[in-house]
């Protein structure tokens, strides 16, 4: 009986308390820069697409909503030619930028999103592509990797030396 | 000819509109009471503070699938959320809400409520029985339990306060209290028809009819539209009883200063009316063996014993 007492006059007292909801649409949430929201596909410092079309990032989707096609252009750089990602099916977990190797896929804290047809929800590449670096400023993938591509030769990237020619090493 | 007809008319329709739209406001006060205790803010998106919630509740309630389900009992179905209404409005009929402002005052008016308070065990029973379906049934037979148990004691807990009072008429029982409210020397007969008010109206800690966590929705699973409504405006409307009955009996009625008598009435009832939502928020539901142990092992012998006392001293004060 005391303690149904005190249960009352406990609940009353949160008459004077502060009320924790967050009135949503008119107040909008404080989120965190790493929160898992929609995914956005990155670009390089000098505006190329960072993406190269390794499928990396499908194939770690635990839903397989993320849908790619490889291509080249004339300089030996790969990039997707087509770039899918069903919004309908995501469950933002994360995976996909944890294994892009790149840094192209990354996910963002915006999550209002909402359609009224289900189709609208598939983004297509054009959908996904922003102008910026998004989380990495400055990265640029093809300046640290020792692949050559148009305009840059092989052992041409930073923190590399020209390759050595082996056949000089016998002399 | 006027005030034989007229005035009592009038004090008909005041009533009816008075009451049923509290029963209204009641949802939209009794959400946002219940989430002001639990630090949040209820419904406050349809009109100013969310008042016009009940209002939106309706249409769509209005507008549901009123359905009757093909194995339940067609007319008894229908039937029950109209009883549980017409018997807790007949209620009202000896409700005195100022002197002069009251239906009918008949001279036997708590055995009337008593009565009629009986009548409406009858609709949460045959819903459960009608509806067909084993968690309705099992709601209706706590129902059923629950008042044989409750009603015993209600009406031993207010004949303190008719002793005291020397008549069943509500009017008389508010004048007696001029010099001293009884929920003073009647507070164990307080207590008693506060807990029976509960149980009578089903309210949380006693709402085992319709237990969510155990019979889907108890006596009312099958109910569906405006007859599923039918029953919380049945609930809203009890409780609004339960607490003027209990100002009526217990805090003088309409007697107190300065304002005029109707007002005093309606503040009385409104902090009742808080305190059985301030109940809800915070009290769990009791087990079907606790309400039954309750109500014959401590409370039937609390209220026999305020009784006798009750009498004692009546009869040494003669």
């Amino acid at each position: 009986m005391w303690s149904h007492l005190r249960t009352l006059w406990i609940v009353f007292l949160h008459t004077f308390q502060k009320r924790v909801t967050v009135q949503y649409p008119d107040v909008k949430p404080k989120i965190p820069p790493r929160w898992r929201g929609r995914i956005v596909l990155s670009r390089d410092p000098d505006g190329k697409e960072r993406c190269v079309a390794c499928y990396l990032c499908s194939v770690a989707c635990p839903v397989g909503c993320i849908t790619l096609q490889a291509g080249e252009d004339e300089t030996g750089r790969r990039y997707p030619k087509l770039f899918r990602i069903n919004f309908s099916r995501c469950v933002f977990c994360g995976l996909c930028e944890e294994a892009c190797p790149t840094c192209a896929i990354q996910l963002t804290p915006d999550f209002e999103m909402c359609e009224y047809k289900r189709q609208n929800l598939v983004y297509e590449k054009e959908h996904l592509l922003i102008s910026g670096c998004g989380k990495y400023p400055g990265y640029n993938f093809y300046n640290v990797a020792g692949l050559a591509i148009g305009g840059k030769g092989k052992g041409e990237a930073e923190h590399e030396t020209p390759p050595v020619d082996v056949r000089s090493l016998m002399l | 000819m006027w005030t034989e007809i007229g005035w009592p008319l009038v004090v008909v329709a005041g009533v009816l509109f008075v009451v049923l739209n509290l029963a209204a406001v009641l949802i939209w006060m009794e959400r946002r009471l219940l989430a002001l205790w639990q630090d949040r803010y209820g419904p406050n998106r349809v009109g100013i503070f969310g008042v016009l919630q009940p209002v939106a509740d309706m249409v769509k309630i209005f507008f549901k699938e009123d359905w009757v389900p093909p194995f339940a009992d067609k007319v008894t179905f229908v039937m029950a959320p109209a009883i549980i209404v017409v018997t807790v409005l007949l209620s009202f009929v000896v409700v005195p809400f100022a002197p002069g402002v009251i239906v009918t005052d008949i001279n036997i008016g708590i055995l009337f409520f008593l009565a009629m308070s009986s009548l409406g065990v009858y609709s949460l029973a045959l819903a459960g029985w009608a509806s067909n379906n084993k968690y309705s049934l099992i709601g209706g037979m706590r129902t059923t339990a629950q008042m044989l148990a409750y009603e015993v004691f209600m009406g031993l807990s207010m004949m303190g306060v008719v002793i005291q009072a020397g008549s069943f008429s509500l009017t008389e029982i508010v004048e007696a209290q001029r010099g001293l409210w009884y929920c003073i020397p009647q507070c164990v007969g307080l207590v008693v028809f506060f807990v029976a008010g509960l149980a009578e109206t089903h309210r949380i800690p006693f709402d085992l009819p319709e237990a969510e966590g155990e019979l889907v929705a108890g006596f009312h699973s099958e109910y569906s539209g405006m007859k599923f409504g039918m029953f919380f405006v049945g609930e809203y409307l009890g409780i609004t009883l339960i607490s003027s009955l209990t100002v009526a009996m217990f805090f003088g009625g309409w007697l107190g200063p300065w304002l005029p008598p109707v007002l005093w009435f309606a503040i009385k009832t409104l902090i009742v009316l808080c305190l059985f939502i301030l109940i809800r928020a915070s009290l769990p539901r009791f087990r079907y063996d606790q309400l039954i142990e309750i109500g014959w092992k401590y409370m039937l012998p609390l209220s026999l014993v305020n009784l006798l006392v009750t009498g004692g001293v009546v009869l040494l004060m003669r």
